[in-house]
């Protein structure tokens, strides 16, 4: 049962915290791929976390003795644990990912945080969602801050929001869509009207721009879909197996959109934790296992990179309810067929805690500089993640 | 006595800005449409008609008036005296447990029905929008708490004081048992205090980020330990033993706080009042006040003792309610345009549940908000997938067999009969309109508070292809 963990890599720690390094940045930076964002281009697929995944019971440190000694009911047992290297073990509810860790595409980011960190569902999903610093009141997702610094924008829809708010899609600078079946969404477009542009109403011109990012994006899915080949895939029932299913149709499609946002929730675990995290954990396993395997033999899974975040991990202690309250740091999954897998970074201490909390290892700016300008190649210049060093994961 | 004296006090405590309109406001009968569209879910001909001779603002204090404190659709059987199961799910038999977990998804769908044909029926609407207001400021949630019965109680509390007291129904939160499993209270005690109410409490209820710290929450969640559930009955039972009696210090003070020390605390703290204030603005103007509004409004909440309905009629009174660049700047929420809707044609309702269903789908949910944050509001309430949402269900509505709109699935002869009946019910109301109402003109006024935009009005009179035409226009998604 034991995995041979692909390959284990350690950053030296200076480089990865002073993220701002240009230097830094430029030689863990893989050459930028030239793409063009359009058919067949790369995807980025974010999968929120809802409510903050608790990841010491996701990526478990199950071999220091702190892990147990704070969490005598919560902590998994060995037989629930599949070894990753000496120290940390994956919760066996995971074990669908299995095949993608031994095959190097599976890499998981230790530590991953920021400082001053919040504990407040709406604030640390804000800054997350908007890549700003933990005192910043910035509200415009990440990818439309990215785009607005001059990304090139494509006509068409650029991303779609498969589940939950556009979080990091939402904003004036990218053309998203929020939808959750493809084809109710194709019957309905069609019936809209398309009239008016210019209101002098805020809301309505809210109204008018939606309405025509709607009838531009519709034209092109439907264009792609018309001509794809049918899904093959075991997605689990749910609406997370929903998304995933959609979300592999549109890239098989070739519909040219660069981001996917999905949505699990049910992760505010703060009551009688352990049953529940663990189906939460079974379905996202399985979930991801059958859309890997639907894009591998589509022949795209080498073109797209998923990245699971959240608004944080959960306390390291558990609390008298048999939960976890609100935390800080957490490991997070980066999975696809043109990564390197691995652990990367360094798994906070669990004895020097900040209030019971884990200090972060890595900042979360990180792994977007490295979806955005390493895996996308999206321009570094004027970008809000420049002062970022992207991991060098990509294979 | 005491109506007596919030009347004198609201005219005293909020007076100096409310006398004078802004150069340039609203006319008196566009005043009173925009009023009826933001507290009323809607203008309809015979409010409108009936309050056309009192003047703007005895039209407001009517309106606030006739405000409820009870509901007048009978509560579902089942809730009167409902008790918490005696055997927990897990200790249940898995048919046993079915059964019980099949109960629960049709109550929960009994309650949201009950409210939507409460809001349809109701003879005082703005005690609804008031009680919705509230439900999105003091959430809690289905998915959480579990036990319908006790969403609904929360429901009747919120209701009772919608446009009483703030204060009172803040302490009265605190015990509530729907809040009490919500933000995990009930089984916070004094070795674990659990800190998501006391936290919430802070950030969402009364101070906002920015005017606590961290040990504010942590000695708060101490004060509120042994607030808990009685599990035979389900209603709020204090377990002193439970209960951190020792000292606590936050917001700059000492002492042996309990709960109600800290709501008094809290209601103490300036920034209570501009909250609930700022609020209150967005929800019926858009946008946020000026300092200079936020601080007077702010100053006569805290001086009447949180009465909220002086508070609201200073705000309908308030020139920025009427100034003309509020007309349909503020967009519907699902709740409103689908009541608004329904009220608006008097299309009859016999299951308030379908009307859950659809306004799930276009994004509200009721006894179901999203977080504890409740509905984000404004332009979040169009997406692409909402705005189409929407469409279809107005082109339902005016008899547009799109059945999927309200059933849910794709077939379905019910759907189909039900349009029938919809599109009749557009004729009726076309043909029962007093004259006065019957040009193309009066009835796109009635409808949408901004000409439209898709097709310009052609026609001199009205006719169900031009409601059909209003209502698919994306000047009828505002108010």
């Amino acid at each position: 049962m034991s995995a041979q963990p692909p390959r284990s890599v350690t950053l030296d720690r200076r480089r990865m915290l002073q993220g701002g390094l240009a230097l830094a940045a430029t030689a863990l930076a893989p050459a930028a791929p030239a793409l063009s964002a359009g058919r067949g281009g790369r995807v980025l697929l974010l999968l929120e976390l809802n409510g903050g995944n608790d990841a010491l019971n996701t990526v478990v440190p199950h071999r220091d003795p702190a892990y147990r000694q704070a969490r005598p009911s919560l902590a998994l047992p060995s037989d629930q644990i599949l070894p990753l290297d000496e120290r940390l073990g994956l919760n066996r509810a995971l074990e669908p990912l299995m095949p993608a860790w031994q095959a190097g595409e599976l890499a998981i980011p230790l530590g991953v945080g920021y400082p001053r960190p919040n504990r407040s569902h709406f604030r640390s999903i804000e800054i997350w969602n908007s890549a700003s610093d933990a005192d910043a009141l910035e509200t415009e997702g990440w990818v439309s801050r990215l785009m607005a610094a001059g990304a090139e924008r494509r006509h068409g829809i650029d991303g779609i929001v498969l589940g939950g708010p556009g979080g990091p899609l939402a904003g004036p600078a990218i053309d998203a869509v929020v939808m959750r079946q493809p084809e109710r969404f194709l019957r309905r477009a069609g019936a809209m009207g398309s009239g008016g542009s210019a209101a002098s109403n805020a809301a309505l011109r809210h109204i008018l721009r939606v309405r025509s990012e709607i009838h531009a994006g519709a034209r092109e899915i439907e264009a792609r879909l018309a001509e794809a080949p049918a899904l093959d895939g075991d997605f689990p029932r749910g609406p997370l197996g929903r998304q995933l299913e959609t979300a592999a149709r549109l890239i098989l499609a070739e519909v040219p959109l660069r981001f996917l946002k999905l949505s699990q929730g049910g992760y505010d675990t703060h009551a009688n934790q352990s049953g529940r995290h663990r189906a939460l954990l079974g379905e996202l396993g399985q979930g991801l296992a059958a859309f890997r395997m639907a894009l591998q033999k589509g022949g795209a899974w080498q073109r797209v990179m998923v990245m699971t975040y959240a608004e944080f991990g959960r306390r390291v202690a558990q609390n008298a309810s048999g939960g976890t309250d609100h935390g800080t740091a957490a490991a997070h999954l980066l999975l696809g067929g043109g990564l390197r897998g691995g652990l990367y970074g360094r798994q906070p201490s669990l004895t020097d805690l900040d209030g019971g909390d884990l200090r972060h290892t890595l900042d979360f700016r990180q792994l977007y500089a490295t979806a955005a300008h390493g895996w996308l190649g999206l321009p570094r210049a004027g970008s809000p993640l420049s002062g970022f060093a992207p991991l060098d994961l990509l294979a | 006595m005491r109506a007596l004296a919030v009347c004198l006090c609201a005219v005293t405590l909020f007076g100096a800005a409310i006398a004078t309109p802004a150069r340039g406001a609203m006319t008196d009968s566009e005043a009173l449409r925009h009023l009826l569209s933001r507290t009323a879910f809607g203008p309809r001909p015979a409010e409108l008609d009936a309050l056309a001779g009192l003047g703007y603002e005895a039209a407001v204090r009517r309106l606030l008036a006739s405000a409820g404190r009870e509901a007048v659709t009978p509560l579902p059987d089942w809730a009167r005296d409902w008790r918490p199961s005696s055997q927990r799910p897990r200790d249940m038999s898995d048919s046993e447990r079915r059964a019980f977990r099949k109960q629960r998804r049709e109550q929960a769908l009994e309650i949201k029905g009950w409210w939507y044909r409460e809001m349809i029926a109701t003879p005082t609407p703005i005690t609804e929008v008031m009680t919705l207001f509230w439900h999105g400021h003091f959430t809690s949630g289905l998915r959480k708490v579990k036990a319908p019965a006790l969403l609904l109680r929360q429901n009747l509390l919120l209701r009772r004081e919608a446009l009483g007291n703030f204060g009172t129904m803040l302490r009265e939160i605190t015990r509530d048992p729907a809040m009490l499993l919500y933000l995990d209270g009930a089984r916070s005690r004094d070795r674990a205090p659990n800190e998501n109410f006391a936290r919430e409490l802070f950030e969402l209820f009364t101070l906002g980020e920015g005017h606590y710290g961290e040990q504010d929450v942590k000695q708060a969640a101490r004060a509120f330990t042994g607030y808990s559930l009685d599990r035979a009955t389900g209603a709020f039972r204090f377990r002193p033993r439970w209960h951190d009696d020792g000292v606590k210090t936050l917001l700059g003070r000492s002492g042996r706080f309990d709960g109600d020390d800290v709501v008094d605390l809290l209601l103490a703290h300036p920034r209570t009042a501009e909250l609930i204030v700022e609020k209150l603005w967005r929800a019926f103007i858009g946008a946020s006040p000026e300092r200079r509004d936020l601080e007077r409004l702010a100053a006569g909440f805290r001086a009447s003792n949180y009465e909220i309905k002086p508070l609201l009629e200073a705000i309908l009174l308030s020139p920025a309610f009427r100034s003309p660049e509020a007309k349909g700047a503020l967009i519907k929420s699902p709740v409103d345009l689908v009541v608004g809707t329904l009220r608006l044609f008097e299309i009859p309702i016999r299951d308030g549940r379908r009307l859950a269903q659809a306004s799930r789908r276009l994004g509200q949910d009721l006894f179901e908000p999203p977080n504890v944050k409740g509905w984000p509001g404004g332009t979040a309430w169009i997406t692409g997938d909402s705005l189409i949402e929407r469409q279809a269900l107005l082109s339902f509505v005016t008899g547009e067999a799109d059945a999927m709109a309200v059933s849910g699935r794709g077939d379905g002869k019910g759907g189909e009969r039900m349009a029938r009946q919809l599109a009749g019910a557009v004729e009726a109301w076309l043909q029962g309109l007093p004259a006065a109402w019957q040009g193309a003109q009066a009835v796109a006024w009635l409808l949408a508070p901004l000409p439209p935009v898709d097709a310009p009005l052609l026609d001199r009179d009205a006719s169900s292809a031009l409601v059909r035409q209003l209502l698919l226009d994306p000047v009828y998604q505002l108010k």
